[in-house]
């Protein structure tokens, strides 16, 4: 294990981080402020996907295509709750997990039907296709450095609208006291509609950026999901700063121990029990921590003011 | 008189073929199980498409009976297949039960057809229990056992004298099957062995451990969506150049049109390959061509395959369904026009045949294409007919 790889794989548990907290701000923001379990984001994030690729298609500019394919995920993401997820702000967790489970469904069939069940082909531009060498030895793709730029400069462009602007003082009042924000006259219906939409748009985004990298497939959205969902509880779920905190972490916790735990591992036990307890405890990893926070902390690392 | 009882008779002779059409002309009726939704869809839908194919070129007659193809969607759970085989043996009363994309929906599949009396043909999976202790005589496959492709990839770098070999796959049985396979005739050394969760979207914590060692080569088992991933992030890692990756169930004509130049140069092993050779080959391959516009995969073949091997059963026994022996019999002749060319079966009814060393190249189309490049075994066995003991 030398410096250079330490480095490597600190930038790439970052890249993970920021990916996982683009997902995350929407998702702790609907579950903080609406009370909303949306088990449905993941489809926002393939929609964001689907998105790029088909505008890409058709517009032949990148540029174009990323902007249009956030404006589309924003609507869908407006339309989503206003159609579907109105009705379910009264009921039980319960009713909202099966309800946005369903709309999982209807998302996938309705992308097989539009696309078809194949992957399809992405690319991206050839200016971001290359590798950068940061210093003599360390080459890292052009395309992920891009993916911590962006990411940054969202979570910056966040910070400042949730602490510096009306709209982000209305958000956090929504999440520590929504009947009170609602007493004092604030149009809340129209404020779940915006904070919807924009948590739907950071998905598209996410989804987006990840389309060169993975595969863009019906149902792509369900793995990440998870891990965002351990990201929340772990952050503690309503908080940005929480989001963002839990994003970091998960990203770093399950890249290093993918990277590291094996070497590590073979150090105490013999290579042959390293060899089948690395992996296996590698993937487990961001599930013992989330265990091991709740435990310390149930109500995560930042938790929202209640 | 006579002639009244005469009539009389006739009447009720006429009466009777009337409510019991189906004494006079049998029907066949196969059960075909595969995975038709989800992501892995995209499978289902090809073996589905090579099914429809055959049905296509027998005029819809397999071994010259009219034919009824009843689709199951397993949903890549064995407990659901299971439930699938049952209904079709039940209520559908089905002859065959044929497909299979699993091997764990395969291990939960075949025996409930086989001691329910019915024939199972495997169009996919070939789990080594079933090439082994658990053989059976109402099984047969029109695929391969698991450990044969690897097998022949390991051989093939072995032949190469390359050395240095850095090890992937995902970290479930199949991942651990393929390694073993590989390892059973790789004779250089391996650097390392590498065993990732299994439905891992991202590679690169693993492609910067990977660089760091300086491996000669890549050997990896990433079958579909993992397999996308892989080879694009391993390109975009600028490792395509630098380190010649080989593969098995990898790079097929079901990931290839995603990942298109990002794929170009891989090594693959298999047993058959849309260019190869082969008359029946040739024609189910332009046929699919033109029907759908894209070339078939292995998937395909197999399961086009499947139902001649069906066809050639059937008639043999001249559409006698109840005659199983005799249709056990004709299968192990495996006398039928086979994409993968003439071929014999062994004992535990898995295939001896070859298999070939392909490498992904530009072809006409913008997608590439998977073109063979040499056998590497040939009439190859697989490695665990010696504990089945079927005597024919």
């Amino acid at each position: 294990m030398n410096l250079v790889l330490l480095l490597e794989q600190t930038l790439n548990g970052l890249q993970l981080g920021v990916m996982l907290f683009l997902m995350a701000a929407g998702l702790t923001l609907v579950f903080g402020i609406m009370n909303l379990v949306n088990l449905a984001h993941g489809s926002l994030y393939m929609v964001g996907a689907y998105l790029s690729v088909a505008l890409f298609n058709l517009t032949g500019s990148y540029p174009l295509a990323v902007l249009l394919a956030l404006a589309g995920t924003l609507a869908v993401g407006m339309i989503v709750e206003l159609v579907a997820l109105r009705t379910l702000y009264e009921r039980d967790h319960l009713d909202q997990v099966l309800a946005t489970f369903g709309l999982i469904l209807f998302f996938n069939e309705l992308v097989a039907i539009l696309w078809g069940r194949a992957a399809l082909y992405t690319t991206m531009p050839a200016w971001l296709s290359g590798q950068l060498e940061l210093f003599a030895g360390v080459r890292y793709p052009t395309y992920r450095a891009a993916i911590i730029v962006v990411g940054v400069a969202v979570a910056v462009l966040l910070w400042y609208v949730v602490t510096r602007t009306r709209l982000g003082m209305l958000i956090r009042a929504g999440a520590s006291n929504r009947t009170m924000v609602a007493a004092l006259g604030v149009n809340i219906r129209l404020l779940y509609t915006v904070v919807f939409g924009f948590g739907a748009a950071l998905a598209g985004l996410a989804g987006l950026m990840a389309g060169p990298i993975y595969t863009v497939q019906p149902g792509m959205g369900e793995d990440v999901l998870i891990e965002v969902f351990v990201v929340i509880v772990i952050g503690g779920i309503g908080s940005i700063r929480g989001a963002l905190a839990g994003a970091l972490i998960v990203g770093m916790v399950d890249t290093l121990g993918r990277a590291f735990l094996k070497p590590i591992l073979a150090t105490v036990l013999s290579p042959t029990a390293a060899e089948s307890a690395g992996p296996a405890l590698a993937s487990m990893l961001i599930y013992l921590l989330m265990a091991a926070v709740l435990a310390v902390r149930p109500a995560g690392l930042f938790p929202a003011r209640g | 008189m006579r002639s009244a009882i005469r009539s009389l008779f006739v009447g009720v002779v006429a009466a009777g073929l009337a409510c019991s059409p189906a004494v006079a002309q049998q029907k066949l009726k196969i059960g075909f199980i595969t995975t038709l939704s989800g992501p892995q869809g995209v499978i289902g839908e090809d073996m589905k498409n090579s099914v429809e194919l055959a049905l296509d070129m027998l005029g819809r007659k397999v071994g010259g009976l009219d034919t009824e193809v009843i689709y199951g969607d397993d949903q890549v759970k064995p407990d659901v297949g299971k439930q699938l085989a049952d209904e079709m043996l039940k209520k559908h009363q089905v002859d065959f039960v044929s497909g299979i994309i699993w091997s764990n929906v395969m291990l939960a599949v075949a025996p409930t057809v086989t001691d329910a009396g019915k024939l199972m043909i495997g169009t996919n999976a070939g789990p080594h229990q079933l090439a082994g202790k658990e053989c059976n005589e109402r099984f047969f496959s029109t695929s391969w056992q698991n450990d044969q492709t690897p097998e022949a990839m390991g051989k093939y770098m072995s032949d190469q004298g390359i050395t240095d070999v850095y090890v992937m796959a995902p970290n479930y049985a199949a991942g651990k099957d393929m390694v073993t396979g590989f390892k059973r005739y790789f004779k250089g050394k391996i650097v390392d062995e590498v065993y990732t969760k299994l439905g891992q979207a991202d590679y690169q914590a693993e492609i910067s451990q990977l660089r760091s060692k300086n491996p000669k080569a890549v050997f990896v088992f990433y079958p579909g969506g993992m397999g996308i991933q892989f080879m694009r992030q391993y390109a975009q890692a600028g490792l395509r150049q630098t380190v010649p990756l080989y593969s098995v169930y990898t790079a097929d004509e079901l990931s290839l049109p995603a990942v298109k130049e990002a794929a170009l140069g891989q090594f693959e092993t298999r047993f058959w390959s849309p260019d190869l050779k082969v008359p029946a080959n040739e024609k189910f391959v332009a046929y699919y061509r033109k029907k759908h516009g894209k070339s078939p995969s292995f998937y395909g073949a197999q399961s086009y395959d499947g139902i001649m091997l069906i066809d050639s059963a059937v008639r043999a026994v001249k559409g006698n369904l109840k005659d199983q022996k005799g249709m056990i019999a004709a299968m192990r002749k495996a006398n039928f026009d086979s994409v993968r060319g003439k071929f014999t079966y062994n004992v535990n009814h898995i295939p001896i045949q070859n298999f070939y060393l392909l490498r992904v190249v530009k072809g006409p189309a913008d997608v590439p294409d998977m073109a063979i490049q040499k056998a590497v075994f040939e009439n190859h066995r697989d490695s665990y007919y010696k504990e089945c003991g079927m005597k024919w």
